[in-house]
């Protein structure tokens, strides 16, 4: 393993880890402020997905598209809060729980009939596009280092908003006593709204950055909510500290992980049998990282202030 | 989801005439396929494959009524049992065609075979059912599994590649593709590795293959999983210096997805939409017409299928209570498959060429594989000789 190869799997872990923030970000805010538990997160990833295929169609321009993408992401998800997640907040968590996963189903057969079911893709934008020559024999796609540094600025804007703002301040007392802060006169329902309309937004916006890597298809967010759940496990219910440095650590650690485990298990077992089990161990290593976490801080790494 | 495709109108004539004795004579076909979540895309085109071939033929095959009865497995082992379970002693099916996957293969194959009911493979082709488990009731259209990793490993030699970094996603068709590749191809094998099912980020194996000094990749990565592979090895830039082979990566399913990224790229196969003959140039075409898509080879064995079944019950006159008299008709294959030549082993799998393919663009901007040479003539697979049949 030379240290360059291992620098870009750290690059890669690091781009993994910001679209889980992303995702994770807006699911913990949900969780923690609202105690909802929303299933559909990740189908909202999906739709970022497609609406920004649809919006590259209809416009030609990524950019434009991007803009759109965002701005339609939240529409829908004021609409769905609006609609649906309104009246499921005072309900127990089962209920949520078939809702949101009753919503999961729709939409994913939703965009198979719009869409059809077969693969799509979109191109990264051609200023975008192309790779950077980091030595002799590796190259590293632009686009991915803009991801990286996408993720980072909406991580810095969310610090900077819910640290030193009115809205943010809301929103963490909100998570501490959702009903001291409405007893104070404060309108929790606009609060719950903007909280659900943003987060679903910064899912829409993981979609979007995420289209021209991975491919569209139906049912695209439903395996990477499972690792947004793992994250803000990990990080702690309701922080966006967390939330972030726990996306970081899962993304380096899987992607990480899925190139050394079998290289580090052969050196102890024989081959053939390290190449049978490194791939499976790499896919539980965040799972193994989350329960170790649930062991000794059931709270999660950087829990939430007055969360009890 | 379930679609009684009989034809309405004349069947409602005739059971008002005669009664409903009149079905009694119609042929039962139940499908089993995968018709949701993203490998539905394949499904799809067994589906619309069999039943152009069946429109073709004014809803009859071998001159008698059929009744389509098309089951989605969800690709779980369990719906797939109940549902083929159903077929057979609910709806008394007379041939069962499935399925997409081997899996789900292995889940229906024992209620069917048990219940001496036909059951044709339309894609799935196990090694499991090709040596000593082979069944006098189990026939299979496409290939055996192996034999395409076996004849990329041909492609392989030929072509002078002489380092070749190999990945496949971590379950048993990976395993068996990996494993047919190496029994043909006689260089070097630089790399083995292995993907979660359904991997979404390729970049680390991407790095591991940039610095791995080999000057061709072969894979096995079907549906999603291509696309994104197929995209991502384009974006980091190593079609320039790196041959890309594979199976069921670069296909029609997927090609809409991979555009301009894919051109070139090879691919071993048993067919191509524009393999030349006749017989295959008009099935493109009606295809296209229909459907408003380039079929995939999953439409073509589908299409070949339905020639089978359509000679063999031409064969027995409809005669569907002889057993033996019904495997006879289907092992002569006695069809003019899309592919060309096609004969059954004596296992019941196919006996046909193999090609060299390569992904082209065409002027109406539609992508699919080309057929470049025949790299293998009259190819059977390597377990039939444990099959005692």
């Amino acid at each position: 393993m030379s240290t360059t190869l291992f620098l870009i799997l750290c690059l890669n872990g690091l781009q993994y880890g910001m679209l889980l923030f992303l995702i994770a970000a807006g699911l913990t805010l949900v969780f923690g402020v609202m105690g909802f538990i929303n299933l559909a997160h990740g189908v909202q990833y999906m739709v970022g997905a497609y609406l920004a295929f649809a919006y590259v169609q209809l416009t030609g321009s990524f950019m434009l598209a991007v803009i759109l993408s965002l701005v339609t992401a939240l529409i829908l998800g004021l609409l769905l809060e609006y609609f649906i997640f309104r009246h499921l907040y005072n309900r127990d968590h089962l209920d949520q729980v078939l809702a949101t996963f009753g919503i999961i189903i729709f939409l994913n057969e939703l965009a198979k009939v719009i869409f059809g079911p077969t693969t799509l893709s979109i191109a990264p934008p051609e200023f975008l596009s192309g790779s950077i020559q980091l030595t002799e024999t590796l190259r590293y796609p632009i686009y991915r280092f803009v991801t990286i540094f996408a993720g980072l600025v909406v991580a810095l804007g969310l610090y900077l908003t819910i640290s030193f703002t009115r809205i943010g301040m809301l929103i963490r007392a909100g998570a501490t006593s959702a009903e001291m802060v409405s007893a104070l006169g404060v309108n929790i329902q606009r609060l719950f709204m903007i909280v659900f309309g943003v987060g679903a937004m910064l899912a829409g916006f993981a979609g979007v950055i995420a289209a021209p890597i991975f491919a569209i298809e139906p049912g695209m967010g439903d395996n990477i909510l499972i690792v947004a759940f793992v994250v803000i496990i990990t990080g702690g219910i309701g922080s966006i500290g967390g939330a972030f440095f726990a996306a970081l650590l899962v993304g380096l650690i899987d992607t990480l992980g899925r190139s050394l485990a079998t290289e580090i298990l052969s050196t102890v077992f024989n081959p053939s049998f390290a190449n049978q089990i490194g791939p499976a161990l790499a896919s539980m290593l965040i799972y193994i990282l989350m329960a170790a976490i649930l062991v000794f801080r059931p709270k999660g790494l950087l829990p939430a202030k007055g969360v009890s | 989801m379930k679609k009684h495709l009989k034809q309405l109108t004349a069947g409602v004539a005739l059971s008002a005439v005669m009664g409903t004795a009149a079905f009694a004579d119609d042929i039962k076909i139940g499908m089993v396929v995968t018709l949701s979540g993203p490998p539905a895309a394949l499904g799809q085109q067994i589906v619309d494959g069999f039943q152009l071939a069946l429109e073709q033929k004014d809803g009859m095959l071998g001159g008698q009524k059929v009744e389509l009865i098309v089951e989605d497995d969800e690709l779980k082992p369990d719906v797939a049992l109940v549902k083929a379970t159903s077929l057979v002693e609910r709806d008394k099916v007379d041939f069962v065609v499935g399925t997409v996957f081997s899996n789900m293969l292995q889940a229906i194959f024992k209620p069917i075979v048990q219940s001496d009911t036909f059951l044709i493979s339309p894609n799935a082709g196990p090694s499991t059912f090709a040596g000593r488990n082979c069944n006098p009731y189990f026939f299979v259209t496409s290939y055996q599994n192996n034999q395409n990793a076996e004849v990329s490993g041909m492609i392989a030699n030929e072509e002078g590649f002489e380092n070749v970094f190999t990945m496949v996603p971590n379950y048993q068709a990976g395993r068996d593709n990996i494993v047919g590749f190496k029994q043909t191809f006689k260089g070097n094998v630089t790399d083995e590795v292995f993907t979660p099912l359904g991997h979404q980020d390729f970049s680390a194996e991407l790095a591991r293959i940039s610095t791995s000094g080999a000057d061709a990749i072969f894979t096995f990565m079907p549906g999603g999983m291509g696309v994104r592979l197929v995209n991502q090895f384009a974006n980091a830039g190593l079609s320039e210096n790196m041959k890309f082979m594979s199976v069921f990566t670069t296909d029609e399913t997927t090609l809409p997805g991979q555009k301009d990224a894919a051109v070139g790229f090879l691919a071993a196969g048993s067919w191509a939409p524009d393999l030349p003959n006749d017989a295959n140039a008009a099935f493109v075409k009606a295809f296209e017409e229909k459907y408003g898509y380039i079929p995939g080879s999953y439409a073509m064995q589908a299409y070949d299928t339905a020639s089978l079944l359509d000679s063999a019950i031409a064969k027995t006159g409809g005669d569907m209570s002889d057993k033996d008299a019904v495997r006879a008709a289907l092992k002569e294959a006695d069809f003019t498959s899309l592919r060309g030549d096609f004969s059954f082993n004596n296992n019941h799998y196919p006996v046909q060429d193999f090609h060299m393919l390569n992904v082209v663009k065409r002027d109406d901007g539609k992508f699919h594989t080309s057929f470049v040479r025949t790299i293998a003539k009259d190819y059977a697979d390597s377990f039939s000789q444990d099959c005692k049949m």
